[in-house]
């Protein structure tokens, strides 16, 4: 089977207005959330307790919350999580108490009310000055990455792709959290490790555009660069979208089936994903095009030094 | 001759399978839930004796196992489900009693002959077995204070028994020790003599509000090393409260300068795991006050030279108030059984200086009661105003009061207690009170077993069905190379599970996740390769050439895409902390492992099926 029958010629960098307009509508949405509605931070970055419990009958949220009003912890934010026999429960870090000894009393609390029908399934506890840090140390790894793939691509490439492919991460992870934002899904330790996983993934789908725009502009005798591109766009198309599919066939599967404590994590990927197919074809390429990107420039080294000093030239 | 490979390159990609197959296989038989019951003192033997008594104990009481065996570690019960497992701990560790260790644990089910070649099956990560995972911080603040508190009582004797006058010496607000003097003379003397006895400190000459100061401060090296020295008692302290509690595989490492990881895997019950871990204590072992009321003190009229204390179940008791030794003074304290009456009782261990305090005591005060407190410090971090603030707690509560039955000194025995698991409690809070530094929970983790069992069960189904969505995907795209592409996908999967087997690398979820990932981007390299070949085709090659023109061009395309990712995930895996680490390992490996399995793995079956003969059409 094949998803077009023969060559394509779809004029994507025809509508690069269209699509840059529509990227940044998306990246200014994205940031107005961020200023007004900011992200809904997990546990791992704000410290605070969450204690997940599993009760034999389904449960009304309102009696688990009398019982938690009566332990002295009236203001726990109390959700289903995954079926209504689970219950998430979660304890902001307050003035005052900060301690570790927090999810034994709600669990006894909670034992107390109903004796054998209750059990705990999971706590996290994290201390404010780890939660510090980790936004430090999540924030450096993000801008690490970056950097790594920005040196990668400038030495196996050249610097104007460099700046296209980082152009391109940047974009997609504005978008991802800024969806992440928009609708305040938790933004959690493993949200930021499936946004690592974007940059990987987006830039894969990058630098594959990218290999295949080079080998055109040593190949293609005739052509203005803008139709080079397009031309390794459409043809690297349909392994693009096949990728995409069969990635997001899998994530689909672990947005199901892997249960409620990775959903956040597929929930990045899938978006990452999508947003990631999409600017590899129209981030990446319209911005090594619009810094005036030549076919001099992609000439294997010894042709590329003759004609460097014309390029250089505005 | 076109598209095939020479002889030895297909037997080594045999030989690969072979192994790889081989390592993966322990992985489905997966573990037994196990005890594993070892001696924790010398006196405690462990023989043939030992594993005939334990398999009377679990047949006479009916519960099934599926196999007992005695190992060089210890006797290993494996059996069929949790719950026996967890029937059976509580029935062994009542029958063996204090002297021996029975923990849960996971023991590989894979048969003898694959265990002789080491392959194991993955070890699985806390979220996938249940277990607490605690990070602490020692408190190098009370460290530094402490280690000030010493130099003042040090500092005292030296200038005393040289007979330098000094005004007052006490520890200075910011660090270090102050002290006092009437006039430059006698603070020069001191000065030479601190220099000449105590060389490592930093000594500083102060003159402020018309007198003369001495600021004695630890040098900069003697500072890291007494920070050093808190960080590895609490490590070693904590490792035997952990042998404790029973956990087959403990985990006690230092993380970084201040930190202390514990993973107690399998560990159900976290809230005795805590109270035993979280705090730091300190003892006192004190004369209760039998001669005034304790009524009385409740109101308020608390004799002088006493002090009002609490029991654990609540009731008041009064004490003196001079101290006959603290925790310091205990070398050992272990729960047993009394021989005579067989009750629970346990045995204690002073150093010589508590002996003969204890001795002076215990001689004037036979018949009357003796009490230990228990003091707890407890540091906590809390935000005020954004800024993190350290307060310590103490605790302090009577853990034990007792007649003086005769004279003692260096050992003796606490009995009259109500079980043995108060008796087991007692020898630990008592060891525990040898523990100075204070040290706080700052991160804990724990997963129940239940949850642990669930998120296996998903993560393996959704590895299952996502791989066969790629398969079926795959097989209707290209067809024979769709196949053919499948083999190398499967093929992935095994040498991913056997290098991370091979490495006994943790599984944990987000691990599977990296899995999961792997097997939808595994096939981009197939993908790439066959768009080539199709394209090749397209521009009129002939199949032969197609192939050959497909795997060259597409490899550095798949090299380049790959390194990329790979950066990202060396990021991922030097910034992560525990879970995130196993997502960046499997998802490293599995970069690997694909790029080996799509590129000579299918390039081999393809030249098996298509090299050599003449070509119409390929099948893609």
């Amino acid at each position: 089977m094949q998803l077009f029958s023969s060559k394509t010629n779809i004029d994507f960098l025809g509508k690069r207005r269209i699509a840059m307009v529509i990227s940044l509508l998306l990246i200014a949405i994205s940031v107005v959330s961020f200023f007004t509605r900011g992200l809904n931070l997990g546990i791992d970055f704000t410290g605070g307790t969450i204690i997940e419990v599993g009760y034999q009958q389904p449960v009304e949220l309102g009696g688990v919350r009398e019982v938690l009003k009566e332990s002295g912890y009236g203001d726990a934010i109390i959700q289903h999580f995954g079926t209504a026999k689970d219950v998430l429960i979660r304890i902001p870090p307050r003035e005052g108490v900060a301690s570790a000894e927090l999810s034994s009393s709600v669990l006894k609390g909670l034992h107390r009310a109903n004796p054998d029908g209750v059990e705990m399934r999971r706590v996290e506890f994290v201390g404010p000055q780890v939660g510090d840090e980790l936004t430090e140390d999540g924030g450096l790894a993000v801008l690490w990455a970056l950097f790594g793939i920005l040196i990668y691509v400038a030495f196996r490439f050249e610097w104007r792709f460099a700046v296209g492919s980082v152009a391109a991460l940047i974009h997609d992870v504005i978008i991802t959290m800024g969806i992440f934002s928009l609708f305040q899904l938790e933004f959690d330790l493993s949200v930021l490790a499936a946004i690592l996983a974007v940059i990987g993934y987006s830039l894969n789908d990058t630098i594959v555009v990218f290999d295949r725009i080079r080998e055109n502009f040593r190949k293609m005798r005739k052509g203005t660069p803008t139709v080079i591109t397009n031309t390794a766009l459409n043809q690297m198309l349909s392994r693009t979208l096949i990728t995409s599919m069969t990635t997001l066939l899998v994530l689909l599967a672990l947005f199901f089936l892997g249960g409620a404590v990775i959903h956040g994590f597929s929930t990045a990927l899938i978006i990452g994903i999508v947003v990631g197919t999409y600017s590899s074809i129209y981030i990446a390429s319209t911005t090594v095009l619009a810094l005036g990107v030549s076919k001099a420039d992609m000439m294997p080294m010894q042709v590329k030094k003759e004609g460097q000093d014309l390029d250089s030239i505005p | 001759m076109t598209n095939q490979y020479p002889l030895w390159k297909n037997l080594l990609i045999l030989c690969v399978v072979i192994v790889g197959a081989l390592y993966a296989l322990p992985n489905l038989y997966g573990n037994d839930p196990s005890l594993q019951i070892s001696p924790n003192r010398d006196t405690a033997v462990l023989d043939k004796q030992t594993e005939t008594r334990i398999a009377d104990l679990l047949a006479n009481k009916g519960i099934a196992y599926k196999n007992i065996e005695t190992m060089k570690q210890g006797v290993l019960v494996r059996f069929n489900d949790v719950n026996a497992q967890l029937t059976a701990k509580d029935l062994v560790s009542d029958d063996l009693g204090d002297g021996y260790t029975v923990a849960l644990n996971l023991y590989p089910a894979a048969p003898a002959w694959l265990t002789a070649l080491n392959a194991a099956p993955m070890y699985l990560g806390l979220d996938l077995r249940g277990g607490v995972h605690f990070l602490m911080e020692v408190d190098m603040n009370a460290a530094m204070r402490q280690s000030d508190d010493r130099y003042v009582g040090e500092l005292r004797t030296l200038l005393r028994s040289n007979k330098v006058r000094y005004l007052t010496i006490a520890r200075h607000k910011s660090g270090g020790v102050d002290v006092k003097f009437r006039d430059n003379t006698e603070r020069a003397k001191a000065l030479l003599l601190i220099g000449k006895e105590l060389p490592r400190l930093v000594r500083e000459e102060e003159d402020r509000n018309n007198a003369f100061y001495l600021r004695v401060t630890l040098s900069e090296q003697e500072a890291r090393e007494t920070k050093e020295f808190a960080l590895q008692q609490n490590i070693t302290t904590l490792r035997n409260r952990v042998n404790e509690l029973g956990v087959a595989e403990p985990i006690i490492q230092r993380q970084g300068l201040d930190r202390i990881i514990v993973q107690l895997p399998g560990i159900q019950d976290t809230a005795r795991a805590k109270d035993i871990l979280g705090a730091t204590a300190t003892l006192e072992y004190r004369m209760a006050d039998s001669e005034h009321d304790v009524e009385q003190a409740l109101q308020g009229r608390v004799p002088a030279g006493s002090r009002l204390y609490y029991e654990r179940n609540g009731s008041p008791i009064l004490l003196k108030k001079d101290i006959i030794i603290t925790g310091a003074n205990i070398v050992d304290a272990a729960s047993g059984i009394d021989q005579q009456s067989g009750s629970p009782m346990v045995h204690v261990t002073l150093d010589s200086k508590g002996a003969k305090k204890m001795a002076r005591n215990t001689r004037e005060n036979v018949g009357k009661p003796m009490a230990v407190v228990f003091i707890e410090n407890k540091v906590e971090t809390r935000k005020v105003n954004g800024e993190l603030v350290k307060t310590s707690r103490k605790i302090e509560e009577v853990i034990s009061v007792a007649n003086i039955r005769e004279e003692f000194s260096k050992r003796f025995q606490t009995t009259g207690l109500d079980s043995f698991e108060e008796a087991r409690d007692l020898a630990l809070l008592l060891r525990a009170g040898a523990l100075s530094t204070p040290i706080e929970i700052v991160e804990e983790r724990t997963v129940g077993p239940s949850l642990g069992q669930d998120n296996i069960d998903m993560g393996f189904r959704s590895v299952v069905i996502g791989f066969i969505f790629v398969l079926l995907f795959m097989a209707v795209w290209y067809r024979v190379f769709g196949l053919v592409a499948n083999i190398a996908l499967a093929l992935n999967l095994v040498l991913l599970v056997a290098v991370l087997s091979m490495l006994q690398a943790t599984l944990t979820l987000p691990g599977i996740a990296g899995i999961v990932l792997t097997v939808g981007m595994a096939v981009d390299a197939n993908v790439l390769i066959f768009e080539r070949i199709r394209e090749e085709i397209r521009n009129g090659n002939t199949p032969q050439a197609s192939i050959a023109a497909g795997y060259d061009k597409a490899f550095s395309t798949i090299a380049d895409a790959n390194i990329t990712t790979l950066i990202a995930a060396l990021v991922l895996y030097g910034f992560g902390t525990g879970p995130i680490k196993g997502f960046a390992i499997t998802l490293s490996i599995g970069i690997l492992c694909s790029m080996f399995t799509a590129i000579v793995g299918t390039r081999a079956i393809i030249n098996l099926v298509y090299g050599g003969r003449k070509l119409e059409k390929l099948a893609i």
